[in-house]
């Protein structure tokens, strides 16, 4: 009996020896697929915007701000996008400054204080904030945030940078909550004993031992926090008035209840309408590569950054 | 009273528990100012959590119920109205793996001090003074005096310990808990360490559970013997292991258990 099971045995390994090779292939076409895919989205996204390069006025679209792509009857089109730039801009700064404090604030709260049942249910409610589709996110900036604003601020206008950004604040929270939680977990639970046996309270250890020890990774939670920002696009479409405009005075805090216009929804607004192959369709895949750049650039530092946690720990 | 003046430490009827399983039993010794005391026994006999009782550090897993009383300097350290951060302060802890936190050598001396004083009446250089004093005291100055701002977590793990002893002694503690100082280091470095601690021994109460019989045979001047949650025997070191009174201790000063 045992003989028996175990030939059997013996004969499954030799298939599977057999079947190494052929695995082994499979296992790394898989592997290599995904730089495939990599290459072959910058292939066609630079070769869809590339006939616009040599008699795009690169001036014009990052310095001036007047996006005509389709002008009246006998006016040359114009394609200056740097109140699309702000816009993007504006919506990721204005939303990190809601979402960070508020996702570190809740990483904190859920790694350090919270009792251990209340910590569970909070990282699924967490977990489930983050599977909503921004759909629903544009939906709720649209028709509950949108009358709030108006209401509370006394505005004309509830579609507006501040709705947009609180909606991308909290689609961003989630992901910094779990990269912030997982950063102050793997700070080792010696450094919380050291502290607290030299007398320092919760608060000091947090700040004072939690945050410098955890650094990098909370570091690397803002960082894809802003990459999430960048490119979200169907919330701030709904909810930012979609309204290419820069305010005269930077320094004004009024200027977020006024309408933008983000990279993101421009290309999902104005796609549908253009020519296959037309110089306005064009001029959007330029702003395409744009919005890669950045996220490849937000991608690879955030890397960094992890890698250089690795390294140290 | 002149109990507190006799002993630094007095446990009477100490009972504690972590949730249901109750881990000291009646506890109840004295122990003596300006000597090491060792708690010795078995793996679960208690003797870290008697430890971490007396700086009220085992709180923090929250399902802990004590009864029964620790007297320090005079006070009931299980009272209510007693403040942890300046118990702490008086009575402070080394820990089994040398956990010096991941600042600068610097921070870490002058950590303690910046929890226990408000910012603004610490003055530079007199941190500057209780630092080296302190890693003087230690003996690690000399081998770290060039290189303050570096990181602690890069030292070796002798010299790692040794800052985690320095840096509880700008403090001015009374008391120093040790949960097995030595168990992470080498032959030499638990030499150095040993000397350290009865170098230290004169001005502070020293406490120090250990594994390791011969060091509580060389360190010690009185042992503690305990056994499932029970003191067994308390005697001056050389009577506990030369002549214990019960067989409990002989047994495992034998080798025969634990």
């Amino acid at each position: 009996m045992s003989s028996g099971k175990k030939s059997i045995r013996a004969l499954g390994a030799k298939l599977l020896d057999g079947a190494e090779l052929p695995i082994r292939i499979a296992i790394t076409i898989c592997g290599w697929s995904s730089i495939l895919f990599v290459g072959a989205i910058f292939f066609f996204i630079f070769k869809e915007a590339a006939p616009v390069f040599p008699h795009l006025d690169w001036g014009e679209f990052f310095f001036a701000h007047r996006w005509i792509p389709i002008p009246a009857e006998g006016n040359e089109p114009s394609y200056g996008a740097m109140g699309i730039l702000y816009g993007t801009f504006a919506i990721t700064v204005v939303s990190m400054f809601i979402a960070m404090p508020l996702g570190l604030g809740a990483a904190v709260y859920i790694s350090e204080f919270a009792p251990p049942r209340r910590k569970e249910w909070l990282k699924i409610l967490i977990e489930f904030l983050a599977a909503i589709p921004s759909i629903i996110w544009g939906f709720i900036g649209l028709v509950i945030m949108g009358p709030l604003i108006q209401k509370i601020l006394g505005v004309e206008v509830g579609i507006n940078l501040l709705n947009a950004s609180i909606m991308v604040a909290l689609m961003a929270v989630p992901l910094i909550v779990s990269i912030s939680e997982d950063a102050l977990r793997a700070v080792p639970d010696s450094y919380r004993e050291a502290a607290l046996a030299l007398g320092a309270s919760k608060w000091e250890i947090v700040y004072k031992v939690l945050f410098p020890a955890a650094r990098n990774g909370l570091l690397a939670a803002s960082m894809l926090g802003v990459g999430r920002a960048v490119g979200e696009t169907m919330a701030v479409w709904m909810a930012s008035g979609n309204t290419d405009n820069i305010p005269e005075n930077f320094f004004n805090p009024l200027l977020v209840l006024e309408r933008v216009k983000a990279l993101t929804a421009t290309i999902a607004g104005e796609m549908p309408d253009t020519v296959h192959g037309s110089e306005h369709y064009q001029v959007l895949f330029v702003i395409g590569i744009v919005l890669l750049t950045i996220s490849v650039i937000i991608n690879v530092v955030s890397d960094l950054i992890i890698k250089g946690i690795r390294k140290e720990s | 009273m002149a109990d507190s003046q006799e002993y630094s430490i007095q446990v009477r009827d100490f009972n504690l528990w972590y949730g249901d399983f109750q881990a000291l039993i009646n506890v109840t010794i004295n122990i003596k100012p300006g000597i090491v005391t060792s708690l010795i026994g078995p793996s679960g006999c208690g003797k870290t959590t008697l430890l971490r009782s007396f700086n009220r550090i085992n709180e923090r897993y929250g399902n802990v119920k004590t009864t029964g009383e620790i007297e320090i300097l005079s006070k009931n350290i299980l009272d209510e109205d007693v403040s942890v951060a300046s118990l702490r302060q008086n009575v402070g802890m080394v820990f089994q793996r040398p956990n010096p936190l991941p600042i600068s050598i610097y921070d870490n001396i002058a950590f303690g001090l910046r929890a226990h004083t408000p910012r603004r009446s610490l003055r530079r250089t007199e941190v500057d003074h209780l630092v080296e004093e302190a890693l003087t005291e230690a003996g690690l100055w000399e081998a770290v005096k060039d290189n303050l701002k570096r990181k602690a977590t890069g030292l070796t793990l002798e010299q790692q310990q040794k800052l985690c002893i320095a840096r509880l002694l700008p403090l001015k503690p009374r008391i120093i808990l040790m949960d097995e100082p030595c168990s992470a280091l080498d032959a030499a470095g638990i030499e150095r360490i040993e000397e350290l601690i009865s170098d230290l021994k004169q001005r502070f109460t020293i406490v120090v559970v250990t594994h390791n019989m011969a060091q509580a045979k060389r360190a010690s001047d009185e042992c503690i013997y305990m056994y499932l949650g029970e003191i067994v025997e308390h005697s001056p070191t050389a009577e506990l292991f030369v002549n214990p009174k019960e067989e409990k201790t002989a047994m495992y000063i034998q080798g025969r258990y634990g």
